[in-house]
């Protein structure tokens, strides 16, 4: 169809203007791709991957970075780690959360499905003064908001910018509680290097090695997930929807036609 | 209508009792069904029944996001990430409305080509394409405060830049354009007072532009729609009834249409948008490539061609308004360009001009012009914006004015019957799509 | 105009047409759930918030509210007599007949969803009405001392909520009780 191969040219033209961007001497390093189970139009989670990834950022992000709009519920729901309702319940059960008792006293209860994940700090200052002044970002939407979101670059970002670490090249100076990593812009990060050594986190049986590079690979499924909790719902409605629409212009056009046949036009 | 000797007859006695009391069934027969419509048009003018049915998505998908938004600095950005996570389908009806907008200007910019090309704006349709860019103006409007409520970086920083346009007019009156600017915010910067009132206006704006749509197409239906051919229509053999002839066109059209926007919505559905409005907005930090949304890429490109805040606003203004003199800048009595040779080629150059400007719109100010592919131009961006601003203002004031008077048009057909029985049959739209 | 089909063309150009534009209404009804479904509770409306309440402070005779899912909960800790004269009602007396026994877990704890099942009003604690349960202040509905329905407009009993006893002094509310927790311990 005339209609369609304009339209797809169009978006075409598009995507290729959407990664005309500038850059500097300290731009940083074009992230080299991955291969994950999430992209592509039929692209799904792998659930094992996803529960690793909540593992490490529960024993390694989290001791820095919140994730305020996620709840432990999450963790159960359709489409993401798809941990049990009962393995949910208790991965609550083990964090602290400030309420009021009766008589209106502070007091910490065990957490709930429904109570938000933990943040690590009381406010933006606090996280602040314990950080050398800068502030860990929160990761609920990280992928989205980086390197051109989930259908850009954003997991792979990621991925290297948390295995990426390196020595500063010559010429390349490092600030004084800094870390030289060449995939962040101006390849100076705050961050100290989150994944030092292989076998940091333990798995249970079953799953691949813990290296460093398998951890931030799960690490980042579990954060792209979180960014996307409905992704899997999307895209399968997705192609129902585009079968059904094909279904309907070619009925459409058919019809059309046939309305049009008699008209001289 | 003009060429419409058609009219309605009321045939029960309910029509009948009604027809004398308040018409409305002969406004929908005599307009929408039985509307003599030249029958010569080609997908080319589907877009404006596109555009009615983007309006109604944007319109109804706004309602309800509007049921579940909380316009708030605190609480914006966490209402909207509610309505993707917990709200039932929210994912769904909000990235209908972010990928609807964008959706919208594509409909709306092959709309204005098609009219530019056709030379829809001339006598005697130069209200109805008045009317038309005071809806684009709208739309534009629309458009930027929507884009403000999620609160993000670029949401909030689009805001400001945006807001200070205003402040450009303290050049010429000292204190008039900062004292509107802090009106326009409600405080010293871009504020939750801010947030507030654009949330207002982004849900009236849309019905201002409903009710202009309204007169849009009623300025439509008094000279009827114009065609691919340019010429009047002359006798009944010229048209067919709108329905079903046209109601299947546009449906089958607007079916294509809505499976292009659903492969932004289901498969790409952030891809027009910008990742940095992912992060909550922060106002002591600006984000490092500020961009506007894609349709406006053009008019920032011309924004910035000038090293001077009023002039650089005044072209960005001028650049749109300057079409509603077109339809008295260009004065060559034929409409359609497919009988302009001469001004066809200036009219493919003008789109090559703005799509340029969009690509410069997009890149950071300095350095040289990046090209697709990554293709760079040994031309520096700001000389290639200047030289792409003067050719986009010279197309309507000097090219075309020149073009229409000396130019010799082909000769144009006597009819459209006969035009179409000499293809023998054979859809004009191939040849009009050019 | 230019056209005039015979009857086999009509035909079919009326079956595409008929067919194509079902197939456009159809999807466009099914287009409308999303629109309607996203004013039900949300998710996170929907994740069942539990709510702890110590009862030591509670007195006999004592009726003391709470909040679960935005609703009021009445916690009422029953006399001797209270209890005997809710355990004693014949059922036959009763508009929406149901025994004591089977709306208390432990007779003494009498815990209510505080909504009138009439129109949606809160019963008054200090009204208690005909039947020493609650008076409804709107339009007169008498509940008993087991929050049954005896007297008024209301067509039911006031609801029993999920709750749990944790101990002989901490009540959740929200939580399946003991006996019906159903959900699977798995490995992990």
């Amino acid at each position: 169809m005339r209609l369609l191969a304009i339209a797809s040219l169009f978006a075409l033209v598009l995507s290729s203007g959407a990664q005309a961007a500038g850059g500097g001497d300290t731009a940083r390093k074009h992230p080299e791709p991955q291969s994950w189970t999430f992209t592509g139009p039929f692209g799904t989670f792998d659930r094992q991957q996803l529960q690793r990834g909540y593992q490490v950022y529960k024993e390694v992000c989290a001791a820095c970075h919140g994730m305020k709009l996620l709840s432990f519920r999450n963790l159960a729901q359709p489409g993401g780690p798809e941990f049990s309702a009962a393995q949910a319940k208790a991965l609550a059960a083990g964090v602290q959360v400030a309420a009021l008792n009766d008589a209106g006293e502070p007091i910490e209860r065990p957490g709930t499905v429904a109570d938000r994940f933990p943040s690590p700090y009381p406010n933006e200052k606090a996280a602040r003064a314990a950080n050398n002044n800068a502030l860990p970002p929160d990761l609920s939407v990280i992928v989205k908001a980086r390197a051109h979101g989930i259908e850009g670059e954003g997991p792979d970002y990621l991925y290297w910018l948390l295995v990426g670490y390196s020595d500063p090249p010559p010429g390349e100076t490092v600030l004084e509680g800094l870390y030289y990593n060449p995939y962040f812009e101006g390849h100076q990060i705050a961050m100290p290097p989150p994944l030092a050594t292989d076998g940091q986190v333990t798995w249970p049986e079953g799953n691949p090695p813990a290296t460093k590079q398998q951890m931030a690979k799960d690490v980042v499924a579990f954060l792209t997930w979180a960014s996307e909790p409905h992704m899997e719902d999307r895209k399968a409605m997705g192609v129902k929807v585009f079968l059904f629409l094909v279904f309907l212009c070619v009925l459409l056009y058919f019809a059309y036609k046939r309305q049009w046949k008699d008209v001289d036009h | 209508m003009a060429h419409g000797n058609y009219r309605y007859e009321p045939k029960s006695a309910f029509a009948k009792w009604l027809d004398t009391r308040l018409p409305i069934i002969r406004l929908v027969d005599e307009s929408i069904v039985q509307f003599p419509t030249p029958k010569n048009l080609n997908f080319w003018f589907t877009f404006g029944g596109i555009l009615t049915f983007m309006l109604a998505v944007q319109i109804v998908s706004g309602i309800v996001l509007a049921m579940h938004y909380v316009p708030h600095e605190t609480m914006a950005f966490d209402s909207v990430e509610r309505i993707m996570r917990d709200v039932n389908y929210g994912w769904l009806i909000r990235y209908i409305h972010s990928n609807g907008a964008s959706m919208f200007f594509i409909a709306v910019y092959i709309h204005i080509f098609r009219g530019l090309y056709y030379g829809s704006y001339k006598a005697p349709r130069e209200v109805l394409w008045l009317l038309g860019i005071v809806i684009y103006l709208l739309m534009m409007a629309t458009g930027f405060l929507g884009y403000t409520l999620p609160w993000g970086q670029m949401s909030f920083w689009g805001a400001t830049v945006i807001t200070n346009f205003f402040s450009s007019i303290d050049q010429v009156l000292p204190g008039v354009g900062s004292a509107i600017t802090q009106w326009l915010w409600g405080s010293f910067a871009v504020d939750n007072t801010t947030l507030q009132r654009f949330f207002s206006l982004h849900y009236l704006l849309p019905f201002v532009i409903a009710g202009v749509v309204v007169l849009h197409v009623w300025a439509l239906h008094v000279p009827g729609n114009n065609n691919p051919l340019g010429i009047d229509v002359k006798s009944p053999a010229d048209t067919v009834p709108f329905h079903p002839y046209y109601t299947i066109k546009d449906l089958f059209a607007l079916a294509m249409f809505v499976l292009f926007f659903s492969y932004f919505i289901f498969f790409v559905p952030n891809f027009l948008g910008h990742a940095d409005n992912y992060i909550p907005a922060n106002r002591l930090v600006t984000p490092p490539h500020i961009v506007p949304e894609w349709y406006y890429l053009p008019f920032y490109a011309i924004l910035r061609s000038v090293p001077d805040q009023l002039a650089g606003v005044v072209l960005m203004f001028g650049a749109i308004v300057i079409w509603a003199f077109l339809p008295w800048l260009d004065r060559s009595h034929v409409r359609s360009n497919n009988f302009r040779p001469l001004n066809r080629q200036f009219f493919f150059i003008l789109i090559g001009v703005v799509w340029i400007l969009g690509m410069l719109g997009a890149q950071t100010p300095d350095g040289n012009f990046q090209f697709y592919f990554g293709i760079e131009v040994p031309i520096s961006k700001l000389l290639l914006t200047q030289i792409c601003t003067i050719w986009y203002f010279a197309h309507f004031i000097i090219i075309t004015p020149i073009i229409s008077t000396m130019e010799k048009p082909l000769p144009v057909p006597e009819s459209i019957a006969t035009a179409v029985l000499a293809k023998g049959g054979a859809p004009a739209a191939a040849k009009a799509n050019g | 105009m230019a056209h005039a089909p015979d009857n086999a063309n009509v035909t079919r150009r009326d079956f595409l047409l008929v067919a194509s534009q079902t197939a456009a209404a159809v999807g466009g009804v099914i287009v409308l759930w999303p629109f309607i479904d996203q004013m039900n509770p949300a998710a996170d409306m929907l994740a069942l918030r539990e709510v702890e309440f110590d009862l030591s402070a509670v007195q006999p005779g004592q009726i003391v509210t709470t909040e679960w899912q935005k609703k009021p909960v009445f916690i009422r800790r029953r006399t001797p007599e209270e209890i005997k004269a809710a355990e004693d009602t014949q059922l036959s007396d009763l508009k929406d007949p149901q025994a004591d026994k089977d709306r208390v877990q432990r007779p003494e704890w009498l815990i209510l969803v505080a909504t009138c099942t009439h129109l949606g009003c809160i019963p008054s604690n200090l009204f208690k009405g005909d039947y020493g349960g609650w008076l409804c202040p709107c339009h007169g509905s008498h509940y008993d001392t087991s929050g049954r329905i005896r007297k008024g407009p209301a067509p039911r009993n006031l609801a029993v909520p999920p709750y749990q006893f944790v101990s002989d002094t901490k009540v959740v509310i929200g939580a399946e009780p003991k006996a019906s927790a159903s959900a699977p311990a798995e490995k992990g």
